[in-house]
């Protein structure tokens, strides 16, 4: 690992004011915030991240879950995942961030893990964390070795020719189905912007992941309040039982009437480059009977678009089943 | 900087690099925790901070000054063993016993969350500490006897 000094935030404006000097927000940042460090110590150990300053904000008072008068939800950016996977609120009225969560990593990675850090999240892309190896988004030009290589669990939604790396997170997925707002204050002030607008797509410049720039600290994720009568659940495709990414997977918020859709709200994971949105499978099920034949409708229009590399075929079937299914249980009666 | 491991407060002066894992293995010597994958992978350097459970590969030391850290040296010593210990002793969950550190951990932290009560439960709450001799269904056989014992306090 290479060297860094690390410096302890003691209020936002500080930690901003250092942060903006940073050359870049995005891959190689010589300056960073560090949470729960779980994925950017992971990288610093592989040197595929290596700031030279890292400020510490897990102390600044950005750990609180609070409901809005609105009845939605602030959760601020050091929330651990267990808190907010664990919360009565979130248990009560966001149920599909909850299991999302749950479904994602370990206990012990999900008590340090921060909710402003799952959203920067970094693929687990292998040729992203090898230093050997080509790679678009460590190293911009030095070419994509996945295209070529070993590409079974990567991205079939949003790839481009320099990238088809995964965003692996299975919070973002739940986040992306509720429409989650993040709100970032940075050198330039404060600003909010919604999760479908957050996450950029690779194309020729795959080491921008996000609109974020230099200095600017995510402080809080809001939810709206909960779809009157919604139904909600994620649900998550893996090699293995537990601890393993996703395949894929699907969020999912329905609220139905009289056996027909309301209001649909989709997406998907471990499929996409960024967490996957899907307002064709919305469209396809708005205003429909909640039936096998518009799920199945609705997941072919999700996955119009895929484009599978030569390993990753299956996942456009996969993908498919997995959204039917996710919503065959999230309509079945109660 | 200091830190505070199992009750006892440790002057050190440190690189910003070391991670606690590493601090507490060849700084304090708590050799106890162990490294397995050094990349949040495996569980076997789990130890307690503020009585939560995490992967001690993934921590900076010099972030967590002030707050409690617990390793398996400071639940339980030969002869005084935690009841956990002395599960995973009576239900033979371990082989090679490298891993179990983490798992004992893991398990002790465990009785304290929201863990349903069916071995599926506590297989999901497990996965994140690995036993690559997979002593597996002893390990769950361990944590559902110390969770039993809790649940019905023996009669005298």
């Amino acid at each position: 690992m290479k060297t860094f000094a690390l410096t302890q935030a003691n209020d936002s404006a500080e930690a901003i004011a250092t942060a903006a000097k940073s050359t870049t927000a995005q891959q190689g940042a010589d300056i960073r915030f560090i949470g729960g460090g779980t994925t950017l110590i992971d990288l610093m150990k592989l040197n595929v991240e290596t700031p030279k300053t890292l400020i510490d904000i897990n102390r600044l008072p950005l750990d609180k879950i609070e409901a809005l008068p609105d009845g939605g939800l602030t959760i601020g950016a050091v929330v651990r995942n267990s808190d907010l996977a664990h919360h009565p609120l979130v248990r009560k009225n966001y149920n599909v961030l909850s299991e999302a969560i749950l479904s994602g990593a370990s206990v012990q990675l999900r008590n340090m893990a921060t909710t402003a850090g799952n959203l920067l999240q970094r693929t687990r892309c292998m040729y992203f964390r090898d230093t050997a190896m080509p790679c678009n988004k460590r190293e911009p030009g030095s070419g994509c070795a996945a295209i070529t290589g070993v590409n079974r669990s990567l991205a079939i939604l949003g790839t481009s020719e320099h990238c088809i790396a995964t965003n692996p997170s299975d919070m973002n997925v739940a986040m992306a189905a509720l429409e989650a707002v993040i709100h970032v204050r940075g050198a330039k002030g404060e600003r909010s912007i919604p999760i479908s607008d957050f996450h950029v797509l690779p194309a020729n410049t795959p080491q921008r992941e996000t609109v974020l720039e230099p200095g600017d600290l995510i402080t809080h994720v809001t939810l709206p309040p909960p779809a009157p009568g919604n139904r909600s659940l994620y649900l998550k495709l893996r090699d293995r039982a537990s601890y393993e990414f996703a395949l894929a997977s699907a969020a999912v918020v329905i609220t139905t009437a009289n056996g027909k859709i309301t209001r649909a709200r989709i997406a998907l994971g471990g499929v996409g480059t960024k967490p996957w949105r899907s307002t064709e499978a919305e469209d396809e099920l708005t205003d429909q009977p909640a039936t096998e034949g518009v799920f199945r409708k609705a997941a072919d229009a999700a996955l119009r678009g895929a484009k599978p590399q030569s390993q990753n075929g299956f996942k456009v079937e996969l993908a498919k089943r997995c959204l039917v299914h996710a919503l065959k249980l999230v309509t079945q009666p109660a | 900087m200091s830190l505070r491991v199992n009750g006892k407060k440790y002057d050190l002066r440190i690189d910003p690099r070391t991670t606690l894992l590493d601090c507490l293995r060849e700084h304090l010597h708590l050799t106890g925790s162990k490294k397995g994958c050094d990349h949040g992978q495996c569980g076997a350097c789990t130890v307690h901070i503020s009585g939560r459970r995490v992967n001690s590969c993934l921590c900076f030391a010099a972030m967590h000054e002030g707050e409690e850290i617990t390793t398996i040296e400071g639940i339980g010593q030969p002869g005084n063993l935690h009841p956990m210990q002395a599960a995973f002793v009576e239900t033979d969950a371990y082989q090679c016993g490298y891993c179990t550190p983490g798992q004992i951990m893991s398990a002790v932290a465990l009785s304290k969350e929201p863990c349903g009560q069916d071995d599926a439960e506590v297989k999901e709450f497990m996965s994140g500490n690995i036993c690559r001799c997979g002593a597996y269904p002893n390990i769950v056989a361990a944590v559902q006897m110390v969770r039993q014992n809790a649940k019905q306090p023996k009669a005298g």
